[in-house]
Formats: C-alpha cells, structure tokens, sequence
C-alpha cells in the first residue's frame, strides 16, 4: 500500500501571526515538503492544479520536474490534473516528458475543477464539465497508447496523423487516477478504463465515500478488470498531530477556524466527527485511519492533506517527522494484515511494464504500436 | 399500499410562532381531506430553527449534518409539501431561502406543494406569488394556485370578510390533497448512482 501527501498549494495567512508567506516562499516550501516526504519514507508526493490566486501551482509538471531531481523513490503525482481545462495533447507530452525525466516514478490524477472561471478563462463551459472530463480524457489515452492519431471530436480541434511526443517511458502511459468527489460519472469513467478511483474523502461523511468506492468496485468489476476488491482505490485525509491530544486540538483550533474551505462553520469537534479530519495523537490518527478500509475495503493509495490554511512550513515538516516515523510505518504493518493477496498493489511504472511485457511477447512478430493498436501508418 | 408521506416545514423563528401555527392549520387541514378520502397519511412537520445552524454549515462545508440530512431526505422523497415562511424585507426568510438552497436541484422536481406566508401586514402578501412561488417552479415542484397568506389580523376576523383564513385554508389544502394522493414519489427508490441514458464512459461525440 501507498502513503503519500498531497497539496493544494494555497497562499493563506497565518490566523496566529497574521503573516501571508509570499508565492515565492510557498513554492519552495512545498518542493522542501515533498523532498521532506522523501526524506521521512513516505511513497507519494501529488500537487493540485489551480489558476487562480491565491494558489500557487498552475504549472504541476514545472514542480513535479525539480522534484524528480532532487528526490529517488518518491511518486511524483497531481491532486488534479484539470482533463476539462487542459489541452489533452499538453497533458500526454507534460506527463509523458515527466516520466522520462522522473525515471517512471510519476503517475497522474484526473479532475474537473470547481473554479467556475477557470472554464471561461480557457475557452470552456463549466455546464459541460462532464462530457469534457470523458471526451478529453478519451483522447488522452490514445494519445499514450497509440503512436498515430486520427481523432476527431466536439471540444478540441481535429487531429489528422498526430504523434504526441515524446511517447511514454518504455511505452506504457503513467497509470491513471480519478478523482471525484460526488460524480458517478467519473467512477464509472474509471471503472470503464480499469484506471484507480481516488476519492477525495476529506470534505464529505464517510457513509458517502463508501458509497462511490463500492460503485465504482462494481462498475470495475463489470467491465472485466478483475473483482471489485481487486479495483484500484485511494482516499484522502487529512491529520494535525502533538504527542498530547490536546495540544493538537490547541494547536490546530485557529488554523481550522480560520481555515478557506471549512472556516467560520462547523465546530472543529462536528468536522471531526462527520469528516475523516483527524485531529490528535499519532495514535488516534493511527486509529482512524485504519477505520478506513472498515468501510471502503482493502485499498492501495492513501494521501493526506498536510500543508494548509497558513501553517508554518516548519509546522508541517515536524507533521512529515510524526507522519513518516509514527503513523505509517505501523500503518503499512497493519494494513496488511488480513489484506487478501488477491488485492492488488497500486500500479506504478515498473508493474505496468511487466503487464505490458508480458501482454505483447507472445504476439511480438514485428514492430506494433504502442499499446498494441491497429492504424500504424510508419 | 404504504402511507402517503406529506412534510411540514416552518421558517418561523420565535416559539411560538404564527409561521408555525399557518403550517400546522394547513397541514391538519390536507391531512383531515386525506382522511375523508381514506388516503393513509403520515405527516412529519420540521421547524427550520431547529437545523438553522446545520443549513449554514452546509453552506459552507458543501455536505449535510446528520440531523439536516433526515430533513432534507424527508422532504426529498415526500408525497406533498406544506411550506410556510414569514416575510421578511419584501420576501421569504433567509432561513427559508437557505433551506431550499442546500437541496440538489433535481430533488423536489414534481414535489406538490402548498405555499404559506405570514406578516405583519396584508400589504406584503404578494411575495408569496412574486417570491415563493417561483423558488418552487424553478426547482420543477408542482405549486398548487392558492398561496395562504396569514397577516397579524386573519387571526382574528378583520382582515378580509369576503374570504377569511380558514376558507383559503381549505381552498389550498382542497388543491393539494388530490396530488397527494395521486404522488408515488414516496415509493420510488432514489438511485444516486443512476447515469444519464445518453452516458457514454468515452465521451459523447459522434462523427457525422
């Protein structure tokens, strides 16, 4: 199982000092927070993609490069790479680039965005959210597993014996995350293409978390990609943690009062309670996050919300310290009790090439497209 | 054949309050015409006060609390609505308003629905038709033609000789209960995992 952070990227003020860092010093925090990641064993770094301040990450493989370099094992991800906004082109060549710089050690997720503007701001409509999450995203994919393209569709310009350059390392596209809230839509987009079903978890009741992850496990199952315990999850989270329970409440109380998304509703004991936000001892986080697979099944990737609402980047690093060092090492140990070994890992760059191997050998009589299709015209 | 479900909701803040005494005279009456038509009934009557914390936070958070969840899932899957605000500033309350906002905008499409209003004065008794009755079309609610409007003096007998409380009353329940009787949204199962029938997982373009 994977454990990993994932960022917003917010610019926020800190409510106990009053202090607003500067874009410049977020950018670097976050890249001293995922070499941190790194650094205290954790397997995933992922940062979101936004295009409005005070958000600081519109350009995630920009960031997920540097941190390619300065780091060995870690996962480079997104939290989510906007399929709606983007141009699918830009997204093949930006990722498959990445894998290539970054060794494999990159995988991507998929999301719509909520930032009304953002659509009008690139030429989009925010009521057609769906539909160009799917044909975008359908594009997407050919455009890695296909050396040649012919593609014609209703939100992008024609495309006429298109080669999106350079093509994935070692020919597999990084493997596939989508993220959703509250949208069927896009489970069943996951289930459809076999991909991982991440869901953001943070924001709502677990009753419902559950009941996306348990639709998308059937819809993946239905499509033939195994059972559902077999399909591919990830949650968030989202923890503050002190050795004393107390002082973690003490502590974070401001920040989550305060907080952009939640601030000024909620009590901070009502959030936790109806929300996956843990707010406590390593232990209880412990606790309750292995609750979790309780009520979504075995699962493969699990990312927390660390650096936001205007804590301290020496807050969070020391949050890394006890995440790393306390919490997931006893995490990885007990989730894999019980775990049934049918339950796959994660798919990561290495695993998909074995698939891939293993898949194209016995047919291999001359050169094929990549991802085995038809309409090679070289 | 299982009860008709008809919901009550009242924005009335002080306790007691007329809002709170329009919606239940509104309700005992539809569910007194339901009766008479052997139509078994349950009704259910909520007080907004009651989850105004809850419809705030839900603003803000974008997820129902326990407690607001039961209100909603209870006028979401009723049989009819009975929906009584006082005016405030020329329209109904913020609370009122607030309420309906945090619904999904599908969940009470062909919801029948009597409308109330209270004031202090009969001069603000178009907001029922100008205000409320529009928050109900546009989310596809069948709103029946007669709104209640209740000023300070309908309680008593001043206000209108021609056609007093009680007589509009009846006249808006009369229009209601047919409806009631005739929904079957309290027996549909509401899938929220349904997809579109023109869902297609690759996209919907085709090529001429």
């Amino acid at each position: 199982m994977q454990f990993g952070i994932f960022t917003v990227g917010d610019v926020t003020t800190d409510p106990t000092t009053g202090r607003t860092p500067s874009e410049h010093e977020r950018i670097h925090g976050m890249l001293a927070i995922a070499q941190k990641a790194e650094e205290v064993g954790l397997d995933v770094f992922a940062t979101g993609e936004h295009h409005n301040p005070p958000f600081v990450p519109s350009s995630p493989t920009t960031m997920l490069g540097y941190i390619a370099a300065k780091t060995e094992k870690l996962i480079l991800s997104t939290s989510t790479t906007l399929i709606t906004t983007n141009d699918p082109v830009k997204i093949a060549e930006d990722f498959a680039m990445l894998q290539h710089v970054a060794g494999g050690r990159v995988d991507v997720m998929m999301g719509r965005g909520n930032t009304g503007p953002v659509y009008p701001w690139f030429g989009e409509d925010i009521r057609q959210g769906i539909p160009l999450a799917l044909e975008k995203y359908a594009l997407l994919r050919r455009l890695w597993d296909e050396e040649v393209v012919d593609w014609q569709g209703k939100f992008r310009t024609p495309l006429q014996g298109f080669t999106a350059t350079p093509r994935p390392l070692g020919g597999v596209a990084p493997f596939v995350w989508h993220g959703s809230i509250r949208s069927p839509e896009i489970a069943e987009q996951a289930a459809y293409y076999g991909d991982g079903f991440f869901s953001n978890h943070i924001f709502w009741p677990a009753e419902h978390t559950a009941k996306m992850v348990a639709f998308y496990r059937q819809r993946f199952e239905h499509y033939g990609y195994g059972t559902a315990e077999q399909a591919i999850v990830g949650l968030g989270g989202q923890v503050f943690m002190r050795r004393n329970s107390q002082d973690a409440v003490r502590e974070f109380r401001p920040y989550f009062d305060n907080a952009p998304v939640y601030g000024h509703g909620p009590s901070l004991e009502d959030f936790t309670a109806q929300t996956p936000l843990t707010v406590g001892s390593p232990q209880e986080v412990i606790d309750r996050t292995l609750g979790f697979r309780d009520y979504v099944g075995d699962y493969q990737r699990q990312l927390f919300l660390m650096d936001h609402a205007g804590l301290p980047l020496k807050t969070v690093l020391e949050q890394l310290d006890l995440l790393g060092e306390e919490v997931v090492p006893v995490l990885r140990r007990e989730f894999a009790v019980n775990r049934p070994v049918q339950v796959p890992d994660a798919p990561t760059h290495a695993s998909l090439v074995d698939v891939r191997a293993a898949a194209v050998e016995p047919i291999a009589v001359e050169p094929v497209a990549v991802g085995g299709s038809v309409e090679v015209e070289r | 054949m299982s009860a008709k479900s008809l919901v009550v909701i009242s924005a009335g803040l002080s306790q007691p309050s007329s809002t709170r005494l329009l919606a239940d005279r509104m309700a005992a009456e539809a569910a007194s015409l339901l009766r008479e038509q052997r139509v078994e009934t349950a009704v259910q009557t909520f007080e907004l006060r009651d989850v105004a914390g809850d419809i705030m936070n839900n603003m803000l958070t974008g997820f129902p609390s326990p407690k607001l969840s039961a209100v909603i899932d209870a006028v979401s899957s009723a049989d009819g609505l009975i929906a009584v605000t006082p005016i405030f500033t020329a329209s109904y309350s913020g609370l009122f308003k607030s309420f309906f906002d945090v619904i999904d905008n599908q969940a009470l499409a062909g919801l029948p629905v009597a409308i109330g209003a209270t004031a202090g004065t009969p001069r603000h008794s178009l907001a029922l038709d100008h205000a409320i009755r529009p928050l109900f079309t546009y989310l596809h609610a069948v709103v029946v033609p007669t709104g209640v409007f209740a000023a300070s003096e309908d309680w008593g007998n001043g206000a209108d000789a021609v056609r007093a409380l009680p007589d509009r009353i009846e006249r808006a329940a009369g229009e209601l209960v047919p409806l009631v009787a005739a929904s079957e949204r309290s027996r549909q199962v509401h899938d929220p995992f349904a997809l579109d029938g023109t869902f297609s997982p690759v996209g919907g373009f085709q090529p001429e």
